[in-house]
């Protein structure tokens, strides 16, 4: 089964919890409501014609001036068809839950994980929903647009240790420049320690 | 009496409680007054008392840290074992001290300022990286399959030199591991060979940066073909005698057999992939089932284990060296001549003795290195069979040369997932046995 066929099969079977695919450099891209993906996932994994067996990846995107904000993109492989699918389901930022696939595939388990953790996407049923790669207290959620490349200041996991701790000496980028001053001289970004 | 001494696990043992025994772990207060911090005993009377009656005190389970820092967990890793004794009921292993933000990065940077950022992930193999990006954002352009011969000959030397490299440490790592030094030692030697070769060719041993959007950054140097072809003739030799110190060594076959088995269905449901997967008995490998470059031209095999063991992953680990030296032979054999780079002034660099003299290579030269090469608006999805597992890059473009999303799939994050699995049941020093089998990259895990 090419992946068209797959496409249109869920487009027959779940109406219209599933777009039309579009497809871009002969990849199959299919837009899945929130609430009908653990079920397009089990479908797609268990039918004895589609058997998507794996589960490549989940990522979060950030969608900045869009509404809904963010979208989880699963990308879906088949040995026995050997083909690809993404799967997207856009998650707004007010309402930032997805479930999860992880009864599908356990593997998704650490792929949501971080999806959490960089873009505080929760997902309703996970195991585990702590943060991976981050620290479990950090405050952030560093890949969404609004937090900027240098990091933030984050207080680190053990408080005796923070006390103590001075800033770091990169912070706020290796050449700081002020945004929003009167000329460019102002706004030209100096190297640490010149004035 | 014989009193069971003070254990950690009077910070709640449970596996959900994990989290509270790290948390906990300042409750525990151990004497100063002596030079030595030697641990306080109370009598047993305070110790029934503060333990439910009910409870087996030889059933309480130890919670130990197998820490970040630690020789033989190949990287910054962390496992949280829960034990039963020497038996392992629980381990959460802890990934992120090694996180560098790459994918934010990857954000505010053109296609080409990523790639020294690609060497970075999988640093045991950089080319292998190098090519993977590459080709990712050439499918996001549209070109990948459209690239001179002589780059994709190149590109695949470059990626089998890579894989090499990578199952000579990894290799070498999980011998030494289990306690056979001689053949660390043994692999490093070639693996300076390797470096050598790297270096000829891209200018640096480690950290390559090797390939550009649509070609490669320079030709190969005279004699370089030469000098692959004695490297690659003379490795089987040493990939014997490793075989013959350790293949039916009675201690090497205890220690990895039966260990650390990943079953075939546990390796498809959590997305492993490489020569995990392939020791677990899948007969998958990107190169011959999704080829890419030239590899449909070449001629190799892909070793397939049976029981998902150590002793299996080792066995392919070995077998897919042997059959990237056959890969580069036929390389050497087949090279052919012409351009490196694909034709199109737009996106690679024009020569400079034109930059320097002619308006247009002046404007596509600050264009391009400006703005960055010029993609369409869309995403991709490419993996590549690295020698960890599938490096996977899913590039979200919204036009112009930087990306809005990049995310890299990496198969040691995943790999490392599949831990808590198959770590159970097994004893204490099995860790080091079952992490070496593996062979993840931290660098890789974490991006």
């Amino acid at each position: 089964m090419t992946p068209l066929e797959a496409a249109s099969v869920l487009r027959e079977r779940f109406g219209e919890a599933v777009s039309q695919p579009s497809e871009f450099r002969e990849e199959l891209t299919v837009r899945v409501e929130r609430d009908a993906i653990v079920s397009v996932c089990r479908f797609l994994r268990d039918d004895p014609v589609a058997s998507f067996d794996v589960l490549s990846d989940v990522s979060g995107v950030d969608y900045q001036d869009e509404e809904p904000r963010f979208e989880v993109v699963y990308h879906l492989y088949s040995y026995k068809n050997a083909c690809w699918l993404r799967l997207k389901v856009r998650v707004p930022e007010d309402d930032c839950i997805c479930p999860t696939v992880t009864s599908v595939w356990p593997g998704a388990d650490w792929h949501e994980r971080e999806a959490f953790d960089m873009y505080g996407i929760a997902f309703r049923g996970h195991p585990n929903l702590r943060r991976i790669l981050m620290w479990d207290r950090y405050p952030y959620y560093p890949l969404r647009k609004e937090f900027p490349l240098a990091g933030k200041d984050a207080p680190l996991p053990d408080e005796d240790i923070d006390a103590q701790a001075k800033p770091s000496p990169m912070a706020g980028g290796p050449f700081v420049s002020a945004p929003g001053g009167p000329t460019t001289i102002e706004r030209e970004p100096r190297g640490k320690g010149e004035n | 009496m014989w009193e069971a001494p003070l254990r950690a696990d009077r910070f709640t043992p449970s596996m959900s409680g994990l989290r509270s025994a790290r948390e906990g772990a300042s409750d525990f207060q151990p004497s100063t007054d002596s030079m030595a911090t030697e641990i306080q005993l109370p009598d047993s009377a305070a110790r029934a008392a503060e333990t439910p009656t009910a409870h087996d005190t030889l059933s309480e389970k130890l919670v130990l840290n197998m820490g970040p820092s630690h020789p033989s967990t190949h990287g910054v890793l962390r496992v949280v074992l829960e034990l039963d004794g020497e038996i392992i009921t629980g381990a959460q292993p802890e990934v992120g001290y090694l996180h560098r933000g790459d994918e934010k990065i990857a954000e505010n940077m053109t296609y080409t300022q990523f790639i020294p950022y690609t060497d970075r992930l999988d640093y045991l193999a950089p080319l292998s990286n190098n090519v993977a990006y590459s080709l990712a954002v050439e499918k996001l352009l549209g070109i990948h399959d459209e690239l001179p011969p002589r780059c994709q000959y190149i590109r695949v030397m470059c990626c089998e030199l890579a894989r090499i490299s990578a199952h000579l440490v990894g290799l070498g790592a999980f011998a030494m591991d289990t306690g056979a030094m001689t053949v660390f030692l043994y692999a490093f030697n070639e693996r300076e060979t390797i470096y050598n070769l790297i270096e000829a060719l891209t200018g640096a041993r480690f950290t390559t940066s090797y390939t550009r959007i649509g070609g490669l950054s320079r030709d190969i140097p005279d004699g370089w073909l030469g000098e692959v072809r004695k490297f690659v003739d003379q490795l089987p030799r040493v990939i014997e005698e490793v075989e013959k110190l350790l293949n039916r060594n009675k201690i090497f076959i205890d220690r990895t057999q039966k260990v650390g088995i990943l079953p075939r269905e546990m390796a498809i449901a959590y997305g492993v992939t490489g020569p995990n997967l392939r020791g677990s008995g899948v007969e998958f490998d990107l190169r011959k089932n999704h080829p890419y470059l030239c590899y449909p031209e070449l001629d190799f095999d892909i070793p397939v284990g049976t029981v998902g063991d150590c002793y299996d992953r080792w066995l392919v680990r070995i077998e897919e060296i042997r059959q990237s030296c056959r890969i580069l032979q036929q390389c050497v054999q087949k090279m052919p001549e012409g351009p490196i780079n694909y034709n199109d002034p737009k996106l690679l660099l024009p020569k400079k003795e034109k930059v320097l003299t002619k308006m247009e290579e002046l404007i596509h030269q600050f264009i391009l290195v400006t703005e960055g090469p010029p993609c369409p608006p869309g995403e991709v999805y490419f993996e590549a069979e690295n020698p960890k597992g599938q490096l996977g890059f899913y590039i979200v473009s919204k036009g112009g040369g930087v990306p809005w999303r990049l995310k890299i799939r990496s198969p040691s994050f995943v790999n490392l997932s599949v831990l808590p699995e198959i770590l159970k049941g097994h004893m204490i020093a099995d860790v080091v046995a079952i992490l070496g089998s593996i062979d993840f990259v931290m660098g890789e895990c974490d991006r």
